[in-house]
């Protein structure tokens, strides 16, 4: 009797030391993310101009679908996330299977080179690309030389250049990141099953999509869901490599949201509603990536 | 494999790396060279880096910048290792039903994007009257999901029966997290430690948002105020570049090793 009371009272011990342990890690996500996300839910109800918010019912939200530079700036960005991130995912993964060979040579030194993007910050990378794109940058430079051009394109100043360079941009700063995910995903596959798949005659193509892709799902699946994630907040780069511009015809919706917020006059309901609209995109997103990524089995 | 073949792929990694590294290559000897001989195309380190530098130094201070963005940045990593390794030692080890409930729905956070959240944070730290401070700053990431969920991860092979052998020799919980697990974990932190800190320091929107006072502004920032001008220098511009992220070049190089095992264990 007294022992079983006394296993009780320290396996209790035991369950409050954890809820001690993980308690201001929890505390701190209910407080930094949960709460915010619900108040910015209600805030997205009231309209208003600084501490006097109120009540507006659901207008923030029609008002939204008739803002063109809104619409423009979701179009941007899935401009972006379609183009990107599957051209992206698809070279690290090739980049990946060739660093994966065993009889290569310099590996290591590869790798590091094409990791190294990742290891400058967004804003100077971003400001590296305006500066080599720019109309007496580099590109053009290297461009009018060869002939290719007669004269200095302006990149950063068209609306579909302008959109492509910060396409380059992104897959430069990002392709050897995704990259290092396949790597340590790869050196879980035994390397025999390639080279058992080689004696049946697979080329490395075959290989590549009969055993790499299916046995890679899961990192896939990761990377694709980090991935857009991270190009549907993408803000660094719109501020810093465009400006949005020109005309907002490159703005992406966290860059909008940021302006409307604290560069214009500030009206938070209306920058809530469309935040809250980029949480729902997300969702969706992930959602519909795990229900595929389920499917392929 | 033919040696055609093998050539490809030589020629195409190369081609490859030379794209990754030309950029920042042009970076640094731009950071050395006069504007105009930016513009005009001349890619070998010259000898215009003090210049550059002295004309820095006269625009922007950058030395504060600098400074805050440390000051932030390794309080936040601190702070923030500390938090998820305890959070992630506490789900495993002390793992029940609830718990596991518990972190379910920690994990949804990874999903919730910064924008979604960042009026209403921005309304309670000027509330607090947090603005400008490193508080401000460190607060909403100073507990993340995806620290957690690796630290999580990495307390699974632990092992129970040194833990059972410590308590029975009366040790405290507290002093088994700190003395045994800490030194333990040691490559699990090296990673946390990269992925925080480079997070820290490239971090742009949020103290972009809370610090408006320009002496507390972080280094991300003073660069980008520099290109709002009408005509750049490239070279000052550069070496502003170049400074702003040496630091997080550095912290990769010396930790790159355990930046990839640490990224496996997330993935595993």
């Amino acid at each position: 009797m007294s022992k079983s009371s006394k296993k009780l009272t320290l396996s209790k011990k035991h369950n409050l030391t954890g809820w001690a342990f993980l308690a201001p890690g929890a505390i701190l996500i209910l407080i930094m993310s949960f709460i915010p996300m619900i108040r910015a839910l209600l805030l997205s109800f009231q309209s208003g101009v600084g501490a006097q918010m109120k009540p507006c019912g659901i207008m923030n939200y029609t008002r939204m679908f008739k803002d063109t530079v809104f619409i423009q700036s979701i179009k941007n960005t899935f401009f972006y996330l379609i183009i990107q991130v599957p051209v992206m995912l698809i070279f690290a993964l090739i980049l990946a299977s060739i660093l994966n060979n065993k009889d290569l040579k310099f590996k290591g030194l590869f790798r590091t080179m094409i990791f190294l993007p990742c290891a400058t910050s967004l804003v100077a990378y971003a400001i590296i690309f305006r500066s080599l794109f720019a109309n007496n940058g580099l590109v053009n430079l290297v461009l009018v030389n060869l002939g290719i051009l007669d004269q200095p394109y302006s990149f950063l100043t068209n609306t579909t250049s302008a959109r492509i360079v910060i396409i380059i941009a992104l897959l430069w700063r990002w392709t050897g990141y995704n990259m290092v995910f396949y790597l340590s995903g790869l050196q879980n596959i035994e390397y025999s099953i390639y080279e058992a798949a080689k004696i049946d005659g697979a080329s490395a193509v075959q290989s590549f999509f009969r055993i790499t892709v299916p046995l890679l799902k899961p990192t896939i699946l990761l990377t694709a869901i980090m991935s857009t994630n991270g190009t549907l907040q993408l803000f660094d780069e719109s501020v810093n490599l465009t400006n949005g511009g020109p005309a907002n015809t490159s703005i992406t919706m966290s860059h909008y949201i940021y302006d409307m917020s604290f560069k214009y006059v500030p009206n938070f309901g209306y920058s809530a509603a469309m935040s809250f609209l980029i949480l729902i995109l997300v969702a969706i997103l992930a959602f519909l990536q795990m229900k595929v990524g389920d499917k392929r089995d | 494999m033919t040696k055609a073949k093998k050539f490809g792929m030589y020629l195409f990694l190369c081609i490859v790396s030379f794209i990754s590294v030309f950029p920042l290559y042009w970076m640094v000897s731009a950071a050395t060279n006069k504007s105009a001989e930016v513009i005009s195309g001349r890619l070998v380190p010259g000898t215009y880096f003090i210049e550059n530098l002295k004309n820095l130094l006269a625009t922007q201070n950058i030395g504060r910048a600098l400074g805050n963005s440390f000051k932030y940045s390794i309080i936040l990593t601190l702070v923030s290792l500390v938090v998820c390794s305890l959070a992630g030692y506490g789900f495993e080890i002390y793992h029940d039903k609830a718990k596991d409930t518990v972190m379910s729905i920690i994990l949804l956070a990874m999903m919730v994007p910064f924008v979604a959240t960042m009026i209403p944070l921005f309304q309670m730290v000027s509330k607090a009257g947090w603005l400008n401070t490193t508080i401000g700053f460190i607060l909403p990431t100073v507990s993340t999901p995806f620290l957690i969920m690796m630290f999580r991860q990495s307390a699974r092979s632990f092992p129970h029966d040194i833990m059972e052998a410590a308590r029975i020799d009366g040790l405290s919980e507290l002093r088994i997290f700190f003395q045994m697990f800490m030194p333990t974990m040691r490559s699990t932190y090296a990673a946390a430690m990269t992925i925080t800190f480079m997070n820290a320091w490239n971090s742009y929107l949020w103290p972009k948002v809370i610090m408006t006072d320009t002496t507390s502004q972080t280094m991300p920032m003073v660069v980008a105020n520099l290109t709002e001008g009408y005509v750049t220098d490239y070279g000052m511009l550069m070496l502003a570049v170049l400074i702003c992220t040496l630091p997080t070049a550095i912290v990769f190089f010396c930790l790159q090793n355990a930046f990839a095992e640490g990224i496996t264990g997330a993935v595993k």
